[in-house]
């Protein structure tokens, strides 16, 4: 076969967009090792010193550690109420369809900087001071849409008859829910609180302005970025990138094993 | 993934829903209580607070219940420019990213079918850039790019750039660093309408005379409409909403403000609360306008 | 029903006065239906004619609009379906994928309380052999072991009633012939009563007591296998179970036994004792393979219907038997089956002929083809599902 390039154009492109996305990346995890004093823009020479004394630098671990407990909060959340919702959007028939469909599209309508502006309003007028909580309120809040789709797509691709089998085989409304449509929409929470987590641990616009005075760790990044980011926080980044990584790696591998073993009939 | 958030979900076959409007009830309350209390009061809170007029011998940033419409007159005036040009970046970087993100999508989607390992780690490659800070993305450019850095020092070496080029606090650097950090936003739902796409249409297309440029226009491109309106949208309205890339910190310049940096220094810097508000009532009421004709016009009206 | 206990033995079933409405169409109009305690009872219908929702109404997954569902003579009208004593086979089996085989089949015993579940679900699970794959996942079986996982999962709680909802449907022809048999083994086992739905006309027949055809939510004629093809009343049953060639007419006068009927010129004679309407315009009706084929005009004979001066228009032969299709000015199309007792077609297109029967084979209906309508066979129920949801959802955002 002789080599074609036109037939080669796209998987070269493709190579070269990936490594163009990943050109940041690297950046950031080569940069954690520069022998950085104060600002971490010149490189200055390879060191591991960054990565042992990590909460050495002043605020990168305390924002990371409050980025962490937000990001858990909100996820469990924004997972239960979005769950429930889901459900009830896909499998029950109510009035109102159409304006609680458009309530939950709404908010991934809207501009960040318009939530954000607007939670911070609300909060203002209330007299309500700005904190972890009201972090909080605002992650669940922008999860909550995000967890809703997600699970609504796993809702409908479920068979109801298997839950009318449940129901058929003796089973309560609790138990079928606990034994039937739990276990098998498990996939669709835990992707939707994965999304949620990583939507809530990056987020930025809205922490900003209903914040107050506690520091998540983009914040931290942003605050920073005027007089020069220490070194640490890009060791915190890149330790969450190769975790994250290999989370997504590791469960690929296993869905994929599993789906084999499953493929394979027996007789 | 939610990355089909805006896609049509168009469900083959199910079962038709069960009565039982009470439990619906049930499930759905707390959602909606937590909708209206955190999503819909603060809108209200915004209309009211973007009307409100100066406090009469008040410290700054002490307003008062009005009905000043003039305050939304003021902000026009003032930050006319700033709207045409957020918009305007927005629309070029979403067109920007799509361009770059179709092919990636097709490859991922399609080309690779056979291999499904080449399919799963490019799939994580796309993915990659949600797992680092975006913000420390956005200054990684920004010292790739820096005036003294290597980069632009061999550019101009190399008479690509001219010896006076600035890449940071450019309209340029604004648009690149949106389009960057929207990829992986349009390329996931496009990938994902064409991962369904069934290459025997595109078989049949080519069987019925059709040349490859014309099967990809008549049959791939329309198929893929679904993905790419949920791409966009999920491009558009964040990037005209955003000010990390046009901050002046990151990759804009004091020429290069956006909408949101408008908002965002308003309300947290200069505390002019109802500027900031009126400003966001009109972001959010244009954004809505452009989406609802967009989505109609799209023929995707079953969102979400 | 109480827990931790089995059926003695099956139980009847009794429909009285059942409607069922959904919003913007009937799906079930007035049904009555009593099905015999230990009887294998099959609900034959056309998809969209209603019989899957009497299923789901006796499962208890649907309510009636009006009605009272009677099992074993007590009303469980109000009763939520893991009160029931009646288990289900379901059509795409509804196995639960998160759950091993032994598990699915255990399922409803634990939710029962029952002891020896485990012990139990094995004997259920050797009873439709397939013990050796227990600790499998559904979806590493064939499209034959999941269906007989569905049914032992379902019989191993000895129900009362069974219900099987097209439970061969999913599978191909010969799994479907062996599957058929099984079953029919095993309840001639186990001794239940089973209510089966199909709308496979072979299934009904070769695996049923009792067949009840059904049509637009209501039934149109109930009985004996044998007996629904033989004598069939409506004209709905005549062209749904098998084929027939109907002819329409006035009844003339005739002898006291008998209704004669003028076709096209042509005396067509049946029993009074075969016919459900003895005045007026008549139906009658004759199964193809009863008829025989002559190439010249026969003798005179009382007890023989003869149709003289057709014409061979078609002959199309499936190994078994040949089909000719016999055109005769007048009365219409006839088709006509004959053993292939010698090699070729006795006849070939274009040939005249004549065609006779036995009067004592032809039948008489109640109503007129036009009146029954034709049915749209390639309506699945999938189709019908999504159109109803959709005029429901109409209806309720109209609301």
């Amino acid at each position: 076969m002789r080599f074609s390039f036109g037939k080669a154009l796209l998987p070269i492109y493709t190579v070269l967009a990936l490594v163009f996305l990943l050109i940041p990346i690297g950046y950031t995890f080569v940069f954690s090792f520069n022998a950085s004093d104060k600002s971490n823009i010149v490189w200055r020479g390879f060191t591991f010193e960054n990565w042992t004394t990590v909460c050495n630098a002043q605020g990168v671990c305390d924002s990371f550690v409050n980025s962490i407990i937000i990001g858990v909060v909100a996820t469990a959340l924004a997972t239960a109420i979005g769950t429930a919702m889901a459900i009830a959007l896909v499998r029950y028939r109510f009035r109102f369809r159409g304006p609680v469909t458009l309530l939950l599209f709404l908010p991934m309508a809207t501009p960040e900087v318009v939530m954000g502006a607007g939670l911070a309003s609300q909060f203002l007028t209330a007299g309500v001071e700005k904190g972890m909580v009201t972090i909080i309120i605002a992650h669940t809040l922008f999860c909550l849409s995000f967890v809703v789709v997600t699970v609504k797509a796993r809702v409908s691709s479920l068979d109801p008859a298997l839950e009318e089998a449940g129901r058929d085989l003796y089973g309560s409304p609790a138990q079928v829910f606990w034994r039937i449509t739990f276990p098998l929409l498990l996939p669709g929470i835990m992707a939707a609180a994965l999304l949620s987590f990583a939507l809530s641990f990056d987020d930025f616009i809205i922490t900003y302005f209903n914040s107050g005075s506690v520091y998540t760790f983009p914040k931290f990044v942003y605050i920073s970025a005027a007089r020069g980011i220490p070194a640490q926080a890009n060791v915190i980044a890149s330790a969450v990138f190769f975790l994250a990584l290999a989370i997504v790696i590791v469960s690929q591998v296993f869905a994929s094993r599993k789906a084999k073993k499953l493929a394979a009939p027996i007789s | 993934m939610a990355f089909a958030a805006f896609a049509s979900s168009a469900q083959a076959v199910d079962a038709a829903p069960r009565k039982s409007s009470k439990v619906a009830l049930v499930l759905l309350a707390p959602g909606l209580a937590y909708l209206a209390l955190f999503f819909l009061t603060p809108l209200i809170a915004l209309i009211l607070t973007s009307l409100q007029a100066p406090a009469l011998y008040g410290d700054m940033g002490e307003f008062v219940y009005a009905f000043r419409w003039e305050n939304y007159v003021s902000v026009v005036n003032e930050y006319g420019d700033t709207f045409l040009r957020s918009f305007g970046y927005a629309l070029i970087a979403t067109v920007a990213a799509l361009l770059v993100s179709y092919p990636i999508a097709y490859f991922i989607g399609v080309w690779a079918r056979k291999w499904p390992v080449v399919q799963a780690v490019a799939l994580i490659l796309v993915i990659a850039p949600f797992f680092i800070s975006f913000l420390l993305r956005t200054l990684a450019w920004k010292q790739i790019f820096s005036d003294d850095s290597w980069t632009m020092e061999t550019l101009k070496a190399l008479s690509i750039l001219g010896p006076d080029a600035h890449f940071t606090g450019t309209p340029f650097a604004v648009i690149f660093g949106l389009t960057y950090n929207f990829i992986p936003f349009m390329t996931l739902p496009i990938y994902t309408t064409l991962e369904r796409l069934d290459t025997r249409y595109l078989e049949a297309s080519g069987d019925l005379y059709a040349r490859p440029s014309t099967t990809f226009f008549k049959v791939t491109l329309p198929l893929s409409m679904p993905g790419i309106v949920s791409g966009t949208l999920l491009t558009f309205i964040p990037a005209s909403g955003d000010y990390i890339n046009a901050s002046g910190d990151f990759l804009g310049g004091p020429g290069t403000q956006m909408v949101g940096n408008a908002i965002q220094s308003n309300f947290l810097v200069i505390l002019q609360y109802p500027a900031a508000a009126a400003l966001s009532i009109m972001l959010m009421a244009v954004i809505l306008v452009i989406v609802a004709i967009y989505v109609k016009r799209s023929g995707t009206e079953d969102l979400i | 029903m109480a827990t931790g206990t089995f059926a003695e033995s099956g139980a009847d079933l009794e429909l009285v006065g059942i409607t069922k409405r959904f919003p913007g169409f009937t799906a079930i109009e007035n049904l009555d239906l009593y099905i015999p305690a230990g009887s294998f009872f099959a609900l034959l219908g056309p998809s969209g004619c209603g019989k899957t929702t009497t299923l789901r109404l006796v499962a208890g997954l649907e309510d009636p609009t009006e009605g009272k569902i009677l099992v074993g003579g007590k009303d469980v009208t109000n009763t939520k379906p893991y009160q029931r004593p009646v288990n289900t086979v379901f059509q795409s089996y509804a196995l639960f994928p998160h759950m091993t085989v032994l598990e699915n089949v255990a399922f409803g015993l634990h939710r029962r309380g029952i002891k020896d579940a485990v012990a139990k679900a094995h004997e259920a699970l050797l009873l439709v052999e397939l013990d050796h794959v227990s600790n499998r996942k559904p979806q590493q079986l064939s499209g034959g072991q999941q269906q007989r996982v569905a049914l032992a999962r379902a019989i191993v709680n000895r129900p009362a009633l069974l219900l099987l909802d097209e439970p061969l449907g999913a599978l191909d022809l010969k799994l479907r012939r062996q599957m058929q048999l099984e079953l029919k083994a095993i309840q001639t086992e186990v001794g239940l009563t089973f209510l089966h739905v199909t709308h496979d006309q072979e299934e009904a027949m070769t695996m049923a007591d009792t067949v009840a055809v059904m049509n637009k939510g209501h039934i149109e004629q109930m009985g004996a296998p044998q007996e629904l093809y033989e004598m069939p009343r409506t004209a709905f049953v005549a062209s749904f179970l098998g084929q027939s060639n109907l002819f329409t007419g006035e009844v003339s006068a005739g002898p006291a036994d008998s209704l004669s009927l003028e076709i096209g010129g042509n005396r067509i004679v049946v029993p009074r004792s075969r016919a459900a309407r003895h005045t007026g315009k008549v139906t009658l009706g004759v199964r193809p393979e009863k008829l025989t084929l002559h190439t010249e005009a026969p003798a005179h004979d009382a007890t023989r219907n003869v149709l003289n001066g057709g014409t061979v228009k078609d002959v199309s032969s499936s190994g078994v038997s040949t089909q000719y299709i016999v055109s005769f000015p007048n009365v219409g199309d006839i088709v006509v089956f004959a053993q292939n007792m010698v090699f070729g077609p006795v006849v070939h297109e274009g040939a005249s002929v004549s065609v006779s029967w036995n009067i004592e084979r032809g039948f008489g209906l109640e109503d007129h083809p036009e009146e029954a309508g034709k049915f749209v066979p390639d309506d699945s129920t999938a189709s019908i599902a999504v159109a109803q949801r959709k005029a429901l959802f109409a209806e309720l955002e109209g609301a």
